[in-house]
């Protein structure tokens, strides 16, 4: 290396991450216009359906919760499948910490509030890049929130599209399927090993039969007994 | 009744979460069972979450070529299996139910 390169400016790292979000947001923008109409069809009101999008901000735990709350379950069986649901996210935590610890506080709470499954996908790959470089761009947590709030706009305004847009699409259209279809595309690539497979089979099977289980319980119950299945399945193998 | 202090709680068990190990840092360690048990939470959730939607229908498990959820699951399952794309699952999903429901119909 003859000469270091010049240092980004936070604004060049901020728009970085715009511009490297953007393709996702293919995948995103119908999502959230899907999810504003299942939250309607739910029973919640428009300003409930918009603001679930801002304070929980995921995606498939805003699905559930639509489907929770149209089946009436209690609201503390809501918060517990949120819960699980999420869980995956404190792996991402984990993921970045190393990365963001020499920040504050305040950028430490605005970076987690930001990372969804989408942004953290782009900023993951971010740091991937930078492992070969001696010492990463400090400005690069502009990136990471360029990423993050771009992904946070587009849920915000799909949302709204699909809650505007809600009273105009006919039941027959079958689109909450597209919520099975989003984590079979989701589940199925990712299932490489016997342990994630026998996690994923005797989760599966559990939630249809626990379905008469009151309270909505099922789905908790199957979760956490198919990450157990998978740990003695991976710890039988070892 | 209101959702929104339930949604509230739920918006900060979520935040908490994914700022558990950001806050935490070099202060705590992560327990090592837990790794591996996080591991295994993606898959287990988004199955107990998809078989219900595929394989019940009005209230009552239905494992016949008559369920078309189950049939355009499946063949999503595949398009997943061989494309690893969300777009075309999704898209060949969709396709495959309104045919399915379309025949069912007819």
């Amino acid at each position: 290396m003859s000469s270091a390169p010049p240092v980004a400016t936070p604004r060049r790292e901020f728009l970085d991450g715009c511009r490297d979000e953007l393709p996702i947001l293919l995948g995103v923008a119908p999502f959230g216009m899907i999810y504003g109409l299942l939250a309607l069809r739910a029973g919640l009101d428009p300003f409930t359906s918009q603001a679930m999008s801002s304070v929980v901000f995921a995606g498939s735990a805003q699905f559930i919760s639509a489907q929770l709350i149209r089946d009436g379950a209690p609201a503390a069986v809501l918060i517990m499948t949120v819960f699980v649901v999420n869980l995956r996210h404190a792996l991402y935590s984990a993921s970045m910490a190393a990365h963001l610890k020499h920040l504050g506080i305040r950028w430490k709470g605005l970076l987690a509030y930001l990372l969804t499954d989408e942004a953290y996908a782009v900023m993951a790959a971010r740091c991937t890049r930078d492992a070969g470089l001696a010492e990463p761009s400090p400005h690069r947590h502009w990136y990471f929130f360029g990423a993050g709030v771009t992904l946070w706009g587009s849920w915000q305004l799909s949302t709204a599209a699909g809650i505007f847009l809600g009273a105009q699409v006919p039941d027959r259209w079958s689109l909450d399927f597209t919520l099975a279809l989003t984590f079979i595309a989701l589940v199925f690539p990712a299932l490489k090993d016997r342990a994630a497979a026998a996690a994923a089979v005797a989760a599966g099977v559990l939630s249809v039969a626990a379905l008469g289980l009151p309270y909505k319980l099922g789905l908790v119950l199957a979760a956490v007994a198919g990450v157990a299945v998978g740990l003695g399945v991976e710890a039988r193998r070892s | 009744m209101s959702w929104l202090p339930a949604l509230a709680l739920a918006g900060l068990v979520t935040f908490a979460t994914r700022l558990s190990f950001i806050a935490l840092l070099g202060r705590v360690q992560v327990p090592p069972l837990l790794t591996r048990a996080l591991r295994f939470v993606p898959a287990a959730v988004l199955s107990a979450i998809i078989f219900p939607e595929l394989v019940v229908q009005r209230g009552a498990v239905d494992l016949s070529a008559g369920n078309p959820r189950l049939l355009a699951g499946l063949l999503a399952a595949l398009v997943a299996l061989r494309t690893r794309s969300v777009g075309l699952t999704i898209g060949s999903g969709m396709l495959a139910l309104w045919a399915l429901q379309a025949l069912l119909a007819g």
